[in-house]
């Protein structure tokens, strides 16, 4: 029983994680159909972000407000990402919405340059970041120890979730987010600048990028080449989730993240990495357009 | 004093042009008729007016200004409203936000009373969404859309093609009322000859992409008209 409880906490955790690597992902990609290969490295600098403001508290403030450089350095990371985002759209996406295959190889470029500018200024090797004192040690439930960590990962996720939904579907700024992504001509007519629309967007799906790798540094140590290893778990979500639907991304994410800890616990780590991909093809023969479908702004 | 004014026009898509040499103006409360067959070239002329398509040559002058180089959503700003063809309404978003998606390109904060007054439905069905409609309401809320920001001068790309009669009446009585009590300017693409007459000041004939006819609704020849826009 317990082992149940804990396979589906572990489960809930990866896909939470997941979600919110992959947030930022379904409104640039999803929405926007940008194919972001930066995106990882958004994500690093994020981390690094997170990494910066450690060390800005332990060298000017008192110690005994260690503790709050990991609440501030979740806005900074989004607003730094999000600024990024923002010069990216501006010198170069803007000119590659109607070419996906140049900007696949464009933004490819783009994290090659991040990731050497993280190396030039931080160093080759990992740094650590300390995790905020509160966050040491786990919830007991029965049996079972549950990380305040990854329980803060969940809830982050969650709050990400709602923010993005309430943006979207209450703020007129999303609002016209939502007519341009639909019907990009006539929102131009009606008096909508789609150009700020566009930098907006793709600044926000950025600064959730920012958010994740803020998160991440709570898993591990962090480096240069941190994005890579997540931009396909990332692409992979919002595959499966469905292109264009945002909260196809919170099934894709917790489907993948239920089944890979479900088969990492029946066989071991590789056989159920190996598991959960031939399920991810399997599925897409199935539903090409993955979970949910929706039509969104085709590539015209 | 004059509202719009088009000097040599010239537009299409890619290679080919569609219209050739267009020079059109529309006075101050002035509601012109644009009529042709299908493929004549009316629906690239509003598209150029509108600056969907950048012409090749000539000048869109709007209120005495040069909007030839500006963007659509600059010309809405400036007071155009368009009512494409087809209606391009918003499918996943519900009426109301259609409507305050109208609001974009005026000062104007709420959706005006009068606008539920001309179509009522709309308001009936504010909650749902847009691509739920009939092609009719569909219509309706695109005219609606357009009126909410309160433009001075309107373009209406065959609002009544493709509906079912009853509304084509309700859409024709509207247009007449905006013209009367808004005096609001419009270009009209119509080809109900009848329906023509009763609100239009002038009358253009498009044929091959050029004007071909044109007159002060007094004064048309219908025996003219009917020849252009027989097949």
């Amino acid at each position: 029983m317990s082992e149940l409880m804990l396979t589906l906490f572990n489960g809930a955790s990866l896909g939470s994680i997941l979600l919110l690597i992959a947030l930022g992902l379904a409104i640039t990609f999803g929405l926007m159909n940008v194919i972001n290969m930066a995106h990882g490295e958004l994500i690093m600098i994020g981390a690094y972000v997170t990494y910066v403001m450690q060390n800005l508290f332990i060298s000017y403030l008192p110690s005994q407000y260690f503790d709050f450089y990991f609440i501030l350095a979740i806005p900074v990371a989004l607003l730094v990402a999000a600024g990024f985002g923002m010069i990216m759209e501006f010198s170069l996406i803007r000119f590659l919405y109607k070419r996906p295959l140049d900007s696949l190889l464009a933004t490819w470029g783009v994290g090659l340059m991040l990731q050497q500018l993280a190396r030039s200024i931080f160093g080759a090797p990992n740094v650590g970041v300390k995790s905020p004192s509160f966050l040491n040690g786990g919830l007991e439930v029965g049996t079972l120890l549950l990380p305040y960590s990854r329980l803060f990962i969940l809830g982050l996720s969650i709050t990400c979730l709602i923010g993005i939904y309430y943006y979207f579907y209450r703020t007129a700024s999303g609002r016209r987010v939502r007519a341009v992504m639909q019907n990009r001509q006539m929102a131009e007519c009606l008096g909508v600048s789609t150009r700020k629309v566009d930098l907006l967007t793709f600044a926000i799906g950025s600064g959730f990028a920012g958010v994740a790798g803020c998160a991440i540094t709570l898993l591990g140590a962090i480096g240069p080449a941190l994005g890579t290893s997540y931009i396909i778990d990332a692409f992979m979500v919002v595959v499966v989730g469905g292109v264009g639907a945002l909260f196809g991304a919170v099934a894709g994410a917790f489907g993948i993240g239920f089944f890979n800890t479900a088969f990492e616990y029946l066989t071991n780590a590789s056989i159920g990495k190996v598991l959960i991909f031939l399920l991810i093809i399997a599925f897409l023969q199935w539903r090409p357009s993955g979970l949910v479908t929706s039509r969104s702004r085709s590539l015209d | 004093m004059q509202m719009l004014k088009l000097q040599g026009l010239e537009a299409g898509y890619d290679e080919s042009m569609v219209i050739r040499n267009i020079e059109l103006q529309v006075k101050d409360r002035q509601v012109v008729c644009i009529m042709g067959r299908n493929g004549v070239g009316k629906t690239t002329l509003l598209k150029t007016i509108m600056g969907i398509i950048s012409p090749r040559k000539g000048k869109v002058l709007f209120m005495e200004e040069d909007i030839t180089k500006k963007r659509p959503s600059q010309r809405a700003q400036q007071g155009i409203g368009y009512v494409p063809q087809g209606r391009e309404i918003f499918p996943k978003l519900s009426v109301y936000e259609n409507l305050l998606i109208g609001l974009e390109a005026g000062k104007e904060k709420k959706v005006k009373e009068e606008v539920y007054a001309y179509f009522p439905i709309l308001k009936e069905f504010r909650k749902r969404n847009g691509g739920d409609l009939s092609g009719g309401q569909q219509q309706q809320l695109a005219i609606a859309r357009a009126l909410v920001s309160n433009p001075s001068f309107l373009l209406l790309d065959e609002p009544t093609e493709g509906i079912q009669p009853n509304i084509v009446e309700q859409i024709q009585e509207v247009i007449k009322d905006v013209k009367h009590t808004l005096h609001t300017s419009m270009i009209l693409v119509e080809q109900d000859l009848e329906f023509v007459k009763s609100v239009a000041d002038y009358v253009y004939v498009i044929d091959h992409g050029s004007i071909v006819y044109e007159n002060s609704v007094d004064q048309i020849n219908d025996d003219e008209v009917y020849h252009y826009l027989s097949v």
